[in-house]
């Protein structure tokens, strides 16, 4: 079993939920985040006064699939959320002892 | 009012052929019942005189507290939004009840003795004691102030001027200063600057009343009353205070461009009851100040935008709201006083000026004025003071008597030094006044918070409370 934790831009959020639908994944969960990579956040102005605001809000989406799912899940993210600029996020990916559904005690690929 | 004007007409018709007769030498008899006609039709002219004024008197008195209830509106919600949207989050709820506690506080204070003290019959400089609590201020009209509006209208209609104004200055100390220090300064303030300013520009016998005063000064809605005391004693207070601790490095931007939005927006709708109801009737010049109001308005809004795009690059939704409150408070003096091509040079003008004010003169002798009230109400305000006496035109308002010019435009260039001296005087008794305040309460009770209560925000640290708690 592998985690799958992508940071993307917010916009991109719901073409990557239909995308990852649509290669077979069923359940995720989503939180919104603040950060920076290499791309240092960008300036506003109030009243001529300039403030550098570095973390940006992200969202990321975390996954754990079956490894076969691998490249289809990773190929759905990237393949939507890709704008080609700058700030366009990461994706991490683990290794994952063991799952247990709650509600009956499920355990292993059975569980996700 | 129509049908008493038909019933009148017919009378008149009807009486009219017996009085014809009365040159015709005439019988006792007849005399007698002549006489009673004539009477009875005295007593119908009186009766729809009386109806007129009644009506006149119900017209005026629903404006007037409508424009009132607008004032208030201009505080709580409109400020208290304006300046909440702009502090951070910590402080929001801390910022609005600054302009909260002064719709409690300063009507508290009215009613004993702010009214007497700013329209009772005093001095030059001040009123007297004679309307503690508002003995004598009664439901008929005074006619020294209002002749056709109850006097408690007139009361609790300038009440919402001087709840306002002690509230504008809040947006100087944002952030940083003790709620009690803040409750006990700016009451004092309240009866010690603002009350002798009002009882000066306004009240009878005042020094700079515009008509019978010394030095009479045109200020039809508050430019020196409301936005110069306001904006001076916010500068004195934001340089007695100090900055905020980590300006201008730290981040300190608004957490809440919307809530201000909202907040300026509701100022806007709330202004034309303060300049508008300066009228104190219903009549032409109440439209002459509303159509100046809104023209200032949009004129200094785009004027400031195009400065800050000019200067910075791009438009943003705070500089046309800042813009617009800045043409709000330069028009005010001069709102029932200019044609309608007057207001938008002022408010234009106006636009470009607090905008230099605000980004050029605050960065380069970086006084923490955090909200921008000395930059918009201090310099707006003295700039449209002065402009009234230059722009003020008999053909809208003949303040000093008929034929006699009003500002400068009709060729009366003096107006302009008698504007300036009241800006003089406004601006000395604010410094003045404002010092000795702070000075005293600081001693008392303290004015700053702590380093830890102003890092921990005013809402916790004055309040235990929170604005937001979305988790709940």
């Amino acid at each position: 079993m592998l985690k799958i934790e992508a940071i993307l831009q917010p916009s991109k959020l719901d073409a990557v939920k239909d995308a990852l639908l649509e290669a077979g994944i069923e359940g995720m969960t989503i939180l919104e985040a603040r950060g920076h990579g290499r791309q240092k956040g960008h300036t506003e102005f109030y009243r001529g006064r300039e403030y550098t605001v570095d973390l940006l809000p992200k969202v990321k989406i975390e996954l754990v699939i079956n490894e076969d799912q691998k490249e289809n899940t990773l190929q759905a993210i990237i393949g939507t959320a890709r704008t080609g600029r700058i700030g366009d996020g990461k994706i991490f990916i683990s290794h994952i002892d063991d799952a247990i559904r709650i509600r009956n005690d499920e355990r292993g690929e059975a569980a996700i | 009012m129509c049908r008493r004007a038909i019933k009148l007409l017919f009378f008149s018709v009807v009486l009219g052929i017996p009085a014809l007769a009365l040159a015709q030498p005439a019988a006792p008899d007849a005399q007698a019942a002549t006489q009673a006609q004539i009477t009875a039709l005295q007593q119908a002219v009186k009766a729809a005189q009386t109806a007129s004024a009644n009506a006149q008197s119900a017209g005026d008195n629903a404006w007037m507290l409508t424009s009132a209830a607008l004032v208030l509106l201009m505080t709580g919600p409109g400020l208290a939004l304006f300046y909440g949207g702009l502090v951070r989050k910590k402080n929001i709820l801390g910022t609005m009840m600054q302009s909260f506690a002064m719709m409690g506080i300063v009507t508290i204070l009215w009613a004993i003795c702010g009214y007497s003290l700013a329209f009772g019959h005093g001095n030059l400089f001040i009123g007297g004691f004679e309307h503690l609590f508002l003995r004598g201020v009664s439901l008929t009209p005074n006619p020294v102030y209002a002749a056709t509006i109850p006097e408690q209208t007139y009361m609790i209609y300038q009440l919402m001027f001087a709840i306002i104004t002690p509230a504008l200055i809040t947006g100087a100390f944002a952030e940083r200063m003790k709620f009690s220090g803040m409750a006990i300064f700016l009451s004092l303030w309240s009866l010690l600057v603002y009350c002798p300013m009002a009882h000066m520009v306004w009240g009878v016998g005042g020094l700079l009343n515009a008509s019978g005063g010394r030095i009479p000064s045109l200020d039809f809605a508050g430019g020196t009353v409301v936005h110069i005391t306001s904006g001076v004693s916010a500068l004195v207070c934001c340089l007695y205070l100090g900055k905020r601790i980590g300006y201008p490095h730290t981040k300190m931007q608004p957490h809440s461009m919307v809530l201000s939005f909202i907040g300026a927006c509701l100022l806007w709708v709330g202004w034309f009851g303060f300049n508008s109801g300066s009228a104190l009737n219903a009549g032409p010049l109440a439209t002459s100040a509303f159509i100046n109001t809104h023209f200032a308005a949009a004129a200094a809004a785009i004027g400031w935008t195009i400065a800050e795009w000019i200067h910075n690059g791009k438009p943003t939704a705070l500089g046309a709201i800042s813009g617009a409150v800045a043409g709000l408070v330069a028009i005010t003096p001069a709102s029932g006083f200019v044609q309608p091509m007057s207001a938008l040079a002022i408010g234009a003008l106006a636009g470009f000026f607090c905008f230099f004010m605000v980004f050029i003169v605050k960065s380069t002798f970086g006084y923490d004025d955090s909200l921008d009230a000395f930059g918009v109400h201090g310099a707006g305000g003295t700039l449209g003071a002065l402009l009234t006496g230059l722009f003020a035109t008999k053909a809208i308002n003949a303040a000093f008597g008929a034929g006699v010019g009003t500002g400068a435009l009709d060729g009366h260039w003096g107006q302009i030094l008698n504007q300036a001296i009241g800006v003089a005087i406004a601006w000395s008794i604010s410094i003045v006044g404002t010092l000795v305040l702070l000075f005293a309460v600081d001693k008392l009770v303290g004015l700053r918070l702590s380093a830890e209560d102003e890092a921990a925000g005013l809402d916790i640290s004055q309040h235990d409370e929170e604005g937001y708690d979305l988790n709940s």
